[in-house]
């Protein structure tokens, strides 16, 4: 390869300096995206005195992990904690279930009007959440679903699903027809087809999904602090969000009470980067 | 085989759970909205219809042309923030060692909920203590703007956060776009004596042109509908100036209990966000596709 023409052209030194060039700006964006975790995490360990005295970057004498027992304990953090994980978890089966049965009816069956139930729900996607913001809440209201974690968990489905179909249909398109005509001949039903055969060959695109709709749901604001009022069904999101007004001195606490909130995720991806990374170039229509 | 996969029953049972909840949810929503736009209505008591009133007052207010201007120029900074993210997938695909562990690296923050990201950023930007006016003073200003307090200010101080949320974002899809170009094309280039420079600009980005103008209806649509993170960092102030599309209906609607004219600006908002979409859509059509083979 060293000899070809072209590739030898410049000096080494040149390109040398080229390369350390790139680094140097490849690095200096990836410590600009980092640093402001890095500075959370550091003023979530320190008192006040030592947020304000020392510098920024500089590491408190004795990490306070009492910052984190104390927002743990004594606000509603571990409730909302915890209503986070159930929501986020009903939401995504439900998603990801609605959404392979849909994608299996769609390219694998045969039926009139399959392409016009596919066209709803890829202009699905490009409907924005805030615009239909008031009828949910007067929909709600009357069903008297206001307060309800079912509001939120319904609404996470129906708009996630298109991203969730999208992602999947690439997949369903791809898998072999041999299989299932193997197991009609067999005498399989549909459901049997369905639940046995086709939805543990896509366990790969589904825990994708699944990793993309949790992302989503995590981190949802607009509709939880819309809907709920309630603290005791708010997530961890708007809990944050009310919970810091009441601390908005306390810079240990509130760095504290962000790292609660953003640690699964982070923990996550540490160990499902690759997966995670995928998923999103895969659901990258939806911005 | 055939009478089994078009079961007309089994069909209907497998897709009408999510059909229903896409129509109730979503579909039907859309259309309401447009509706209660038509009334006077403080979103509990009884509905007066009022025709047209509330899109005529849309388009005289100046707070919400205002709002819209500021939107604008969000999705100008986005798009034009996309040649940035470019040249850094550009670098990225290179034969770069580590180029994985970067391309994480800048996707974190985009796994944030926007809430504690505005928490986050509001104490980076915090007037005395916040990490930036400290750096400021150390490297000798002496009397660093109080960022978000300042109307002149404000707007593109919360450009910032959110071109940091969504970097990793892009360079990741032009980085997957970028790799997926067969290796045999620009290996032959460069046996022709192309330049790097010319193998990026003449080949490398004309092959992922499909991807950029998707990333562009991505960031300009998705800039019309900013809401989360200004909404708790500034709620769109100071005295407005930092007030978007979405955060002024949602200020309408469950501030002022103006559910019509709430409704109005939230139908206006949809139909920007489709008209946008075809627009960019016609812009960027073009007959001939490059294909790779």
């Amino acid at each position: 390869m060293a000899n070809l023409p072209g590739t030898d052209r410049g000096s080494a030194w040149l390109r040398r300096f080229g390369y350390v060039l790139l680094y140097f700006l490849l690095s200096l964006v990836a410590l600009l995206q980092i640093l402001p975790l890095v500075w959370l995490m550091l003023f979530s360990l320190k008192n006040n005195q030592e947020v304000f005295d020392m510098a920024p970057f500089s590491l408190p004498a004795t990490p306070r992990w009492e910052n984190y027992v104390k927002v743990w304990t004594e606000g509603n953090i571990s409730l909302y904690f915890f209503n986070s994980v159930w929501i986020t978890v009903v939401a995504v089966v439900f998603t990801v279930l609605f959404a392979s049965l849909v994608t299996f009816a769609i390219t694998r069956m045969r039926w009139k009007g399959r392409s016009l139930v596919l066209g709803l729900f890829m202009v699905g996607l490009m409907i924005p959440v805030h615009s239909t913001l008031i009828p949910l809440f007067s929909l709600f209201l009357k069903l008297h679903l206001t307060d309800h974690p079912l509001s939120v968990i319904l609404s996470y489905i129906a708009f996630n699903m298109p991203i969730t179909i999208m992602i999947l249909l690439g997949f369903y398109y791809a898998l072999p027809r041999e299989v299932e005509e193997a197991a009609v001949m067999d005498g399989c039903s549909v459901h049997r087809i369905f639940f046995r055969i086709v939805l543990p060959m896509t366990s790969s695109v589904i825990s994708t999904t699944a990793i993309i709709n949790m992302i989503y749901n995590w981190n949802e604001f607009i509709f939880v602090n819309t809907f709920i009022s309630t603290d005791s069904y708010k997530t961890l999101t708007v809990g944050v969000q009310n919970f810091i007004g009441q601390y908005t001195t306390d810079w240990g606490a509130i760095g504290a009470t962000l790292m609660i909130s953003i640690m699964p995720i982070l923990i996550a991806f540490l160990i499902l980067s690759n997966r995670i990374v995928e998923g999103i170039a895969a659901g990258s229509v939806k911005g | 085989m055939d009478k089994v996969m078009s079961n007309r029953l089994v069909a209907a049972m497998y897709v009408l759970p999510a059909l229903l909840l896409l129509l109730i949810l979503v579909y039907i929503p859309i259309v309401l909205t447009g509706y209660y736009g038509l009334m006077q209505w403080d979103g509990i008591g009884a509905m007066t219809f009022i025709g047209l009133d509330n899109y005529a007052r849309l388009l005289q207010d100046g707070t919400f042309w205002q709002s819209a201007g500021h939107t604008f120029l969000l999705a100008l900074f986005s798009a034009l923030s996309l040649i940035g993210y470019l040249m850094i997938a550009l670098v990225l695909s290179g034969k770069i060692k580590g180029a994985n562990l970067f391309r994480k690296i800048y996707l974190i923050p985009m796994l944030l909920s926007s809430v504690a990201i505005a928490q986050l950023w509001l104490k980076i930007y915090h007037p005395s203590n916040g990490v930036l006016n400290t750096f400021l003073e150390a490297i000798g200003f002496s009397n660093p703007p109080a960022w978000l307090a300042e109307p002149s200010l404000v707007l593109y101080a919360l450009f910032v956060p959110i071109l940091w949320q969504y970097a990793g974002f892009y360079i990741l899809i032009y980085y997957a776009a970028l790799k997926n170009i067969p290796e045999s094309l620009v290996e032959a280039a460069r046996i022709d004596g192309a330049s790097p420079w010319q193998i990026a600009f003449r080949i490398k980005l004309p092959l992922i042109t499909e991807v950029i103008k998707v990333t562009v209806v991505l960031a300009v649509v998705g800039s019309l509908k900013y809401f989360d993170l200004i909404y708790v960092m500034t709620d769109g102030g100071p005295n407005g100036s930092s007030e978007v599309m979405a955060s002024y209906m949602y200020r309408q609607a469950f501030r002022s209990f103006d559910f019509g004219y709430g409704s109005a600006v939230g139908f206006f908002l949809l139909l920007i966000c489709l008209l946008v979409t075809w627009l960019l859509r016609k812009a960027t059509a073009s007959k001939d596709t490059i294909q790779y083979s």
